[in-house]
């Protein structure tokens, strides 16, 4: 079994409202040394497989977990014992 | 004529919708929850708006993946007319049946206020009823209207005429100020602004009403050739 880990961001020219605004905030906390503020999605799920198909994560990724016309997504797999 | 309005859990806009065809156009209309398999029957298909499955992940992203859009996109791929508003949207742009993608309004806030309309592409099966470039008030109410696209896209949709409303003032963001677009086949379109929400003049404007007049113009026109 495996956890899989997966990462969506905004794509790199894509403006970020949130993160703009975050920035902002941070300003208002004294705080002025922090830049290129982006937000971003975490998700995890696990995978039965010990070797899943890095195709179907992908395919699953592309098609519904991350929107490719405004985000990029990575992932990462770890080994775990089904508990 | 008969229109479908599809009900997907957390539409919200639906009741409008049908009152709009139904009391504003004066057409057959009926409710079609997500859970459908068949348009079987229906000429026109309506998305409406609201917060399909609470707005989780994405905005549309889990309605457009719900039994009744395999039934959207074959009848859409028909040429028949489909019309997505504002949630209806951004299902419309998730199930890639438009291009392009929403992000949160530039401001981060809820917009909802009546809102001037350049009609830039009068020439649709949508928009007969109006002039070029005219002017139309109609409200919007939303959080993700910020409409995004690859410069390609954007060209390309220009080029093509497929504008069909244009924001007179940017007013969350939106690419060329894009409130509308419709598909490279001219019969789906998907707005943020709400024209269910100006069909009667209690509702402070009644220029929402000739764009279902315009669905309705067309759909005769194309009838009455083929009989």
């Amino acid at each position: 079994m495996v956890k899989v880990k997966v990462y969506i961001t905004l794509k790199s020219g894509v403006l970020d409202p949130q993160g703009k605004a975050i920035e902002h905030a941070l300003g208002a906390m004294e705080i002025h040394n922090v830049s290129g503020m982006r937000v971003g999605k975490y998700m995890e799920f696990y995978m039965e497989e010990k070797n899943p198909d890095q195709g179907q994560i992908e395919m699953m990724c592309e098609k519904l977990l991350s929107n490719p016309v405004i985000e990029d997504y990575s992932y990462e797999t770890e080994e775990v014992v089904p508990s | 004529m008969k229109f479908a309005v599809i009900v997907f859990p957390g539409s919200n806009c639906d009741t409008d919708m049908f009152h709009a065809i139904q009391e504003g156009l004066g057409e057959e209309v009926e409710m079609v929850p997500h859970y459908e398999t068949t348009l079987v029957g229906y000429d026109a298909v309506l998305l409406p708006g609201g917060f399909s499955y609470g707005d989780y992940l994405r905005s549309g992203s889990i309605a457009s993946y719900s039994k009744i859009m395999k039934a959207v996109k074959d009848f859409a791929s028909q040429g028949k007319p489909v019309l997505g508003v504002c949630n209806g949207f951004q299902v419309l742009l998730e199930a890639g049946l438009l291009p392009g993608a929403m992000k949160r309004n530039e401001e981060l806030k809820f917009i909802c206020q009546t809102t001037g309309l350049e009609v830039v592409n009068p020439e649709t099966s949508f928009t007969s009823q109006y002039d070029q470039g005219e002017i139309i008030q109609v409200p919007v109410a939303h959080a993700e209207g910020n409409y995004e696209c690859d410069d390609v896209t954007l060209e390309q949709l220009e080029k093509n005429n497929q504008v069909v409303f244009r924001y007179l003032d940017s007013i969350n963001g939106s690419k060329n100020n894009i409130a509308g677009i419709v598909n490279e086949t001219g019969n789906v379109l998907g707005m943020m602004p709400h024209p269910e929400r100006a069909v009667d003049r209690l509702l402070g404007s009644t220029d929402g009403l000739r764009l279902f007049q315009s669905i309705l113009a067309n759909w005769r026109e194309q009838h009455a050739v083929s009989s």
